[in-house]
């Protein structure tokens, strides 16, 4: 089994939209949402759930005020300042390392787990998928990320589909780490300025850092041609493959406001042909 | 109040966080810091363009053992939450990859075996621009943990100026550090399915917070008006709006702040902070 992972560094830069118009093109494969810590490609896919499941990310601390002497060593071992002076433990400072559970000398500390998001199974009118949702101001976003790619592998595996399409997170950290392993390759979709430039070099670092085969395109090329011109030379020289440029086009607004693909909403933008001759280069590349 | 910490962030990316924090933060002129915390993807130096006087780079701690002291009890992987340290065979293993530094490991150990040595974060990069002054951290390539790098570039937090704060997207942990003590957050959205989407679990974010928070709409007549009626709705208040404008979208593509390009916007940033102070008291 393949899979794609699309990612872009810099938030913003299309590949949601351009995930979903990847989703009606391709055939025989799972689609997987891994931007866990702010999921959209749902909008325009419009899952039907099949299966919730909670997610159980790790334990956090609560101090049991009968048990609770005030003795402080709790608050002395905490490194993250997570304990009040009245012994109440803050939820979200908490890190969940045990170490106050551990030490406390009355075991006046409880350690449950948290359900700290849910993961879903769904079908789309493109076929099926797999999609999560953190819970606002949770910790565990990679292994959420590494979840939600296993299950899609499954759902794969099971339906005898031989292609996962996975929508990454932004940035260069924990989540993103999590969508790269084992992915057969990323595509880095990359924007025509300097900071879509300056995050686009970034994130291919990280690709290669893990050794994963990294592919750029560049969407909304023409606000900057001479950005686009020096991202392509970035990753000739890093032995990136450059799959081509799509122009910046509103028609991509307009379809995401009716929560459609590109290609339902026109079949003939400019945007959605030279996507159109993206994905193909894509397929013959993987 | 010209110690005030404000917040920029938005749940999703590209939505003009970095427009807003660093045309705010040039506007303020003297008696301004900004401090990036997106510091996975930071951006900010490419608009400011400081001098940087100084680099440091951000350790944090994770165990090292001395194999000679060990007796391979095993206390140090039950306590480890994190299986960043593991007992195989004849050998105990430290991962250090996957410590977050709580030093559990060294306070067990029964036979003091554990020390400390470090795992590089990334660097904090410190300098001016005319009175403005620079503070930004830069995950290093292949670290998972943004939240302790975050935390240092805030350390760098001064009581004596106004600190813009630009946050990294999403509304996990990287996000709450980036937010967590702040007097204001200025939320940048764009009005959009997506921009709405992610403005609504970020808003649950700031709500969680408890800080007082308000709505840039950037790209504001690109999309439809569902921003708006969900923004009065939950009684957050639209302080500024920025036309998608192509002059502005080129201007952004090299790197040029929106107040060098077009000077009349300085005025509205203004206007921004003073509605802000309003709010904030």
């Amino acid at each position: 089994m393949k899979e794609l992972v699309v990612i872009s560094g810099k938030g913003g830069t299309g590949k949601t939209s351009l995930m979903a118009a990847f989703a009606s093109l391709a055939e025989n494969k799972v689609l997987c949402d891994a931007d866990v810590d702010a999921a959209d490609l749902h909008l325009i896919l419009d899952p039907e759930i099949k299966e919730s499941h909670d997610f159980q990310g790790g334990a956090t601390a609560i101090i049991n005020q009968d048990k609770c002497t005030e003795c402080d060593l709790c608050r002395e071992l905490c490194l993250w300042n997570a304990i009040s002076e009245d012994f109440v433990v803050d939820q979200i400072a908490c890190e969940g390392c045990g170490v106050c559970v551990y030490f406390c000398p009355e075991e006046a500390i409880d350690f449950p787990i948290k359900t700290c998001g849910e993961w879903f199974l769904s079908e789309t009118r493109f076929g099926p998928m797999a999609h999560a949702r953190l819970g606002i101001a949770e910790e565990n976003s990679g292994k959420l990320v590494t979840l939600v790619r296993q299950e899609g592998r499954k759902l794969a595996e099971e339906k005898n589909l031989d292609l996962l399409l996975t929508d990454g997170p932004p940035g260069v950290g924990c989540p993103v780490i999590a969508s790269l392993g084992g992915a057969t390759a990323v595509l880095i979709v990359a924007e025509p300025t300097v900071s879509g430039r300056h995050d686009m070099e970034r994130v291919a670092q990280l690709a290669a850092h893990f050794r994963v085969p990294a592919m750029v395109c560049v969407n909304k090329f023409d606000l900057n041609p001479d950005q686009a011109q020096a991202i392509e030379d970035f990753a000739r020289e890093k032995a990136i493959t450059v799959l081509g440029r799509i122009p910046f086009d509103p028609t991509f607004t307009k379809a995401m406001i009716q929560g459609q693909t590109i290609f339902e909403y026109d079949t003939n933008s400019k945007a959605g042909l030279a996507i159109k001759h993206l994905w193909e280069k894509i397929i013959a590349k993987i | 109040m010209s110690n005030m910490i404000i917040s920029i962030a938005s749940g999703k990316g590209g939505t003009g966080k970095t427009t807003v924090a660093t045309n705010l933060a040039v506007s303020l002129g003297s008696d301004v810091q900004i401090l990036d915390c997106d510091v996975e993807e930071p951006n900010a130096h490419l608009f400011i363009r400081p001098v940087i006087e100084d680099i440091q780079t951000i350790t944090t701690p994770v165990p090292q053992i001395d194999e000679e002291k060990c007796n391979l009890c095993g206390k140090c992987a039950d306590i480890c939450q994190f299986r960043a340290i593991i007992v195989i065979g004849e050998t105990v293993l430290p991962f250090h990859e996957l410590c977050h530094s709580c030093r559990g490991c060294l306070l067990v150990c029964p036979e003091k075996a554990i020390t400390e040595t470090g795992r590089e974060l990334g660097v904090i990069e410190r300098g001016h621009k005319n009175g403005l002054e620079f503070v930004h951290g830069k995950l290093r390539i292949g670290e998972a943990m943004s939240p302790p790098l975050i935390n240092k570039v805030r350390e760098y937090t001064r009581d004596d100026a106004i600190s813009i704060i630009d946050a990294p997207p999403g509304t996990s942990c990287p996000v709450i550090a980036a937010m967590n003590g702040a007097d204001f957050i200025l939320l940048v959205t764009e009005p959009t399915p997506f921009g709405l989407y992610d403005l609504k679990l970020a808003v649950e974010a700031v709500k969680i917070l408890g800080i007082p928070c308000g709505l840039v709409i950037n790209r504001s007549d690109m999309g439809d008006d569902k921003v708006h009626s969900y923004a009065e709705k939950e009684g957050v208040p639209i302080l500024m709006e920025i036309p998608f404008d192509r002059q502005i979208a080129e201007a952004y593509s090299r790197g040029e702040l929106l107040v060098d390009v077009m000077p009349e916007w300085k005025e509205k940033f203004l206007g921004l902070y003073r509605r802000i102070e309003e709010i904030v008291g």
